[in-house]
């Protein structure tokens, strides 16, 4: 298959985001137009003069890459082109769960033909690993520092999918990297469905959590299979396929990440990790994840 | 069509920047232990692990040696060596 994503980009050893652009591209084609607002895969892809990308690609700005698609989607149609390419935003979570929210909300309402993908690493690490509504509970940042008194973010992680899913869009799902042939089957799917699509997928960051660069595989199959990250499938508002798992428990996630680790070195991190397994419990139950 | 200053026109063109610079680890594949079965070229963040005739092969001009080829190789074909150049 041909490389549409090219080495020579500037990602850390081992990044997550990489790998989430390569499977993405997989499973869109080559006969799209994307749109990637600031962020690590904007920054690591672009440095100019320079491009890895093998597709038509535009940079928008940090908040508005949901306006740009949709833009160049209403452009495409008014010259009666729609035909020759799929347009695709590709963004972060910071970009699409914080700062684009409200443009993502516009592009979903008014029903445009794009296909919007979060690669959500679950903080802002471009700029140095700042939280973003899609931090988990208890993760330390440099915005939500695990101290004396903090046990670091404290508020649970933003679900995304449900509020796209609210807007009466015909297809979301969420991914994970470390279920590739699973993100290109989803990728495929969600642009050959006409009108707003909105994909979530799992990408860690060595850098950001703090584990060996070896294991960013690893950590994103943990994170499914303690049932922190589900994944699952929604057309027209209902649920149609969910990934069952044989459930680990989520210290098994939680222990191998530095973000992590105050959970278990401060004294009421007990408590903390209970809290955590709970967030599991009520997604295992919701989806009904346990084999 | 004419772009504006201001666009990169050139696609691919990252790949002036030759990253296996990086590498303070190197990965080998064993072929011999390999079973093609592909995971390591999936898993690539630089997409540099290709398929030869049914086995694998990395483009050292670009691996950053991250490991996680021979981390994910269900047949432990792949091993991580130090570094020399
Ligand atoms: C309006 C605006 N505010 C702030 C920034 C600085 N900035 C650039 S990227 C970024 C964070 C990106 O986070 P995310 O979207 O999660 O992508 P990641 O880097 O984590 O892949 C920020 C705050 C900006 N470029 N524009
Ligand atoms: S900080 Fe994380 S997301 Fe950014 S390039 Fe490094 S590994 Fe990739
Ligand atoms: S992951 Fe291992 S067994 Fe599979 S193709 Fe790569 S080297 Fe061969
Ligand atoms: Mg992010």
């Amino acid at each position: 298959m041909e490389e549409l994503f090219a080495p020579g980009h500037r990602g850390c050893a081992g990044c997550g985001a990489a790998i989430a652009a390569r499977l993405i591209l997989k499973g869109a084609g080559k006969d799209i137009i994307a749109v990637s607002p600031t962020g690590c895969l904007e920054v690591i892809s672009s440095p100019y003069p320079q491009s890895s990308w093998g597709v038509p690609w535009i940079h928008s700005l940090f908040e508005n890459a949901a306006a740009v698609a949709s833009g160049v989607e209403a452009a495409l149609r008014a010259l009666g082109r729609e035909d020759e390419a799929k347009v695709l935003a590709i963004a972060g979570d910071g970009g699409t769960i914080d700062i684009g929210f409200g443009v993502l909300s516009g592009m979903l309402e008014r029903g445009h033909d794009v296909t919007y993908i979060c690669y959500d690493n679950e903080a802002y690490m471009n700029t140095g690993i700042q939280r973003s509504g899609s931090t988990p509970y208890g993760a330390s940042t440099t915005t939500s520092p695990a101290g004396k008194i903090s046990f670091g973010e404290d508020r649970p992680k933003k679900n995304a999918p449900a509020i796209a899913a609210a807007h009466g869009i015909p297809y979301v799902a969420t991914a994970s990297i470390a279920y590739p042939k699973d993100v290109i089957k989803k990728v495929k799917k969600a642009v050959e469905i006409e009108g707003p699509k909105y994909l979530q997928i799992h990408a860690p960051c060595c850098t950001g959590w703090g584990f060996d660069s070896s294991r960013t595989i690893e950590i994103g199959r943990l994170a499914v299979e303690t049932a922190l990250f589900p994944i699952y499938e929604m057309q027209n508002g209902k649920i149609t396929s969910v990934k069952k798992i044989k459930r680990k428990p989520v210290e098994e996630y939680l222990k191998v990440q530095r973000r992590f680790r105050h959970l278990f070195e401060k004294e009421g991190g007990e408590e903390e990790i209970k809290k955590i397994q709970e967030i599991a419990d009520g997604n295992a139950e919701q989806f009904g994840l346990d084999l | 069509m004419k772009l504006s200053i201001g666009a990169v026109t050139e696609p691919g063109s990252t790949r002036i920047n030759k990253t296996g610079s990086w590498r303070t680890f190197k990965p080998i594949i064993d072929v011999e232990a390999c079973v093609g079965c592909g995971m390591c070229s999936m898993f690539c963040p630089e997409g540099v692990v290709y398929e030869v005739e049914d086995k694998y092969t990395i483009d050292y001009d670009y691996c950053k040696g991250c490991g996680v080829c021979a981390h994910e190789c269900p047949s432990g074909a792949i091993e991580m060596v130090i570094e020399e150049k």
